[in-house]
């Protein structure tokens, strides 16, 4: 199956190896990895999706906690949560061809943020799934797909008192947030 | 566990001391009065500061050794053993010993030099990216290239290696760091506390399922680890036992955490343990483990490892459980503190009739054991190490090196005491016991000191015995010679239809090798001259090597193949001196 794990590490030198060696030496696949800025000064957040079997998530977790230079982990699994993935995608598109590739775009509400004489590029924000979905529809087209650059999956636990991070860390754990979505609400499009 | 800290250092106001001398007034605060190493140019300033410091320094033969040392110095001691090497060669000469302490979770530093941090990555002379190839293998490591991080960096590494746990750290310190200089102020040092494992708490609902477990099992079985030693929880396990009578099987490096002549040890369990031991935990109803990781090599099978048993598993480290074996009960936590709140909800129980049936299981084997045969002239490894456990009355320390002989002196000397039994178990690294043995007698000088080790491992890191003679230390060494990597061929002779390919070994006269050391010795061959050999090795006032030409083609039974379950061992041949 595939787990998902937020992971808050120190934004230092050589922390990316570690977590990267963990899953390599315990020879998963790591599936998509991003990490970026935290809300937190001096923490990187991790997303990393992986395949791995359903027991593998506790022993993964745990083995992640064991790295000095994790602070958190979060294995969202199952929960309720917000996730969304970026891509750019090119595409060779002449002025002749260009009109179908917009009637896509529309239609995945995605943008055209580049436009060039032979090409043009896409971007689109959403669920993987609809990524999928895009650049299944542009590779059955006429014009080429040239480029596709993924950021990996970007996850958030629904509603912020059901954070296991949050609680972790004794941040606004307890707190009723003023705008969380109430549980199993629709996720806004 | 022991402790190094040096209360002393503490106050000692804070003073602008060189990168090199920071190292050893670090070490020096963190109590430290023996370190393992070998120079080199990347560590040069290092060394050249040591006069300064009240700390010992051995000088190995290979950096492998300097590991192993420290390495055996904690295993002995229960203190951080230290290891110093320079960059590149110096430094990768180290990994095994490193792989070797990570798999037995021994706390050891190691110490590196590295190039100039100015030409940090661009392949300058004796350069290697240690910290890269180390990672899998230590607990953590740091790359220091700022002078006013090394303090810091060094008490880390004490933290974390003897922290929950325990393994080794690695410290890389670049030459510039160690060159420049800044204010030393060890307290200031103080690395924050560790951060506890979130996973790693003792739920009361736990400890109450463990205990209806005990109170209802009707065959429980203790299997006894080396966390028992790591954690210091010999008397609980022992109270444990002892107030619900339940028998105990240990692990290799388990050996010494309960007393060997106690009527409830059954004796080491796994692939050459006694067979009334794994048919004893097939059996049961209720294993407890303490400290233990179900290791391949005392499962067997896994799918039919002790399928009638529920399993409490008491674990330090959240990432061992259910990881080999599924467990009903996890305890996690460190052993001590778990059985410190497990004991008081155990009441006395009857174990009598479980004991009674393992004491059917285990009929005549004991008798028939190898050491109670007539001596017809065979020198066999197990009499020799039953003799040496008889002489030297149980209480050496035993430093074994991989190999049958490591087999058979687990299996027939009899440790009373913890830290008694030096030995690689995870990684089964030869070459492990001489370096080993003198990091061992350098953590306890007054202890009688044992090296037993096969001739293909000895040859490995024979070169200590220069070391042993520089050091003018006093080590007994008995090479169990048998002119073939005797497991290995043990193995052919089993599963590869004894093509004894790459097996026979051809080794120098270690007598003479030992001389060429300044090293007394003399070869034994028959039985009737062990007693006065044995005596004359302990004593001989300088080290000693005694060469046991034992028998050939001799095998350590019982054995559980590889693929086996726990009670499908190949047993110890009916008459075994008859064919031979």
């Amino acid at each position: 199956m595939l787990h998902t794990f937020v992971a808050y590490v120190e934004d230092r030198p050589g922390v990316l190896t570690r977590v990267a060696s963990l899953f390599r030496r315990l020879n998963i696949n790591i599936h998509s990895l991003t990490v970026g800025r935290s809300e937190r000064a001096g923490l990187s957040r991790m997303t990393v999706v992986c395949e791995a079997s359903a027991e593998a998530g506790h022993r993964i977790q745990a083995s992640l906690y064991k790295l000095e230079n994790v602070v958190d982990v979060d294995d969202i699994a199952q929960a309720p949560s917000v996730t969304r993935e970026l891509a750019l995608i090119k595409v060779s598109a002449t002025p002749r061809t260009r009109s179908q590739v917009f009637e896509l775009v529309e239609v995945f509400r995605a943008r055209i943020v580049d436009l060039a004489p032979e090409s043009l590029t896409i971007e689109m924000t959403g669920v993987e799934s609809k990524i999928e979905g895009l650049i299944q529809v542009l590779n059955e087209g006429e014009d080429r797909v040239l480029e596709i650059c993924r950021s990996g999956k970007l996850t958030m636990r629904r509603g912020h008192h059901t954070s296991g991070v949050l609680k972790a860390m004794n941040v606004g754990a307890d707190e009723p947030a003023e705008e969380t979505l109430e549980t199993g609400a629709v996720e806004p499009e | 566990m022991g402790t190094n800290a040096n209360p002393q250092a503490s106050n000692q106001p804070p003073a602008r001391l060189t990168g090199a001398e920071i190292v050893w007034a670090t070490l020096v605060g963190e109590g430290v009065t023996d370190v393992f190493g070998y120079p080199g140019g990347a560590i040069l300033p290092v060394y050249d500061a040591l006069r300064k410091f009240p700390i010992h320094h051995t000088l190995v033969r290979h950096e492998q050794g300097a590991a192993h040392m420290a390495d055996g110095y904690s295993r002995a001691s229960g203190k951080v053993g230290v290891a110093i090497a320079t960059s590149g060669p110096g430094a990768t000469n180290l990994v095994t010993g490193i792989a070797t302490a990570m798999l037995d979770s021994i706390p050891i530093v190691c110490i590196t030099g590295n190039v100039s941090s100015k030409v940090l990555g661009s392949d300058a002379f004796q350069e290697v990216d240690i910290t890269g190839i180390t990672l899998p293998v230590t607990k953590h490591n740091f790359l220091v290239n700022r002078t006013e991080d090394i303090a810091p960096a060094i008490r880390s590494a004490f933290q974390i290696a003897k922290s929950a746990r325990p393994g080794p750290v690695l410290v890389d310190i670049t030459k510039d760091a160690q060159q420049g200089t800044a204010l030393f102020d060890f307290e200031a040092a103080k690395p924050r506390s560790v951060r506890p494992h979130p996973m790693r708490k003792i739920e009361e609902s736990g400890l109450a399922q463990a205990a209806e477990l005990i109170r209802n099992a009707k065959r429980p079985v203790i299997l006894a680890g080396h966390g028992i030693i790591e954690s210091g929880a010999e008397s609980q396990v022992r109270s444990l036992a002892e107030r619900a009578q339940i028998p105990v099987a240990l692990t290799l490096l388990g050996l010494g955490a309960f007393p060997a002549s106690h009527p409830l040890n059954l004796g080491m369990m796994g692939m050459h343990g006694e067979s009334w031991v794994n048919h004893a935990i097939q059996e049961a109803d209720l294993l407890i483990a303490c400290g233990m990781r179900f290791d391949d090599r005392v499962t067997g099978a896994v799918s039919t490892y002790a399928t009638k048993a529920k399993k409490i598993h008491i674990e330090v480290d959240p990432a061992e459980i259910n990881k080999i074996i599924k467990v009903d009960v996890p305890l996690i936590g460190d052993l001590r503190e778990v059985l410190e709140s497990l004991l008081p909800q155990i009441n006395e129980r009857d174990g009598s009739s479980w004991l009674k049936t393992i004491e059917t299981i285990k009929g005549d084997s004991a008798v028939r054991d190898i050491k109670n045969l007539p001596d017809l002239g065979h020198l066999y490894a197990a009499h020799v190490i039953h003799d040496i456990w008889r002489i030297t009355g149980g209480d050496a320390i035993v430093v074994t090196d991989v190999g049958q002989h490591q087999m058979w002196e687990a299996q027939y000397y009899h440790h009373e005491r913890p830290r008694t039994l030096i030995t690689s178990g995870g990684l089964g690294t030869m070459g492990f016991a001489l370096p080993a043995a003198i990091g061992a007698k350098f953590a306890c000088p007054e202890k009688e000191v044992w090296v037993i080790a096969g001739d293909g491992g000895f040859q490995m890191t024979a070169s200590e015995l220069s070391t042993i003679a520089q050091e003018k230390i006093k080590i007994n060494i008995a090479v169990i010679n048998n002119g073939y990597l005797g497991m290995v061929r043990q193995w052919q002779e089993f599963f590869y239809e004894r093509n004894y390919e790459s097996t026979p070994m051809v080794s120098p006269d270690f007598v003479k090798l030992a001389g060429a050391h300044g090293i007394d010795g003399l070869t034994v061959y028959a039985r009737g001259e062990v007693d006065e050999a044995v005596n004359t090795a302990r004593s001989a006032p300088g080290a000693f090597l005694l060469n046991f030409k034992v028998e050939k083609e001799d095998s350590v039974y019982p054995m559980i193949p590889v693929g086996n379950a726990l009670h499908e061992m190949i047993r110890r041949p009916e008459s075994v001196d008859s064919g031979k």
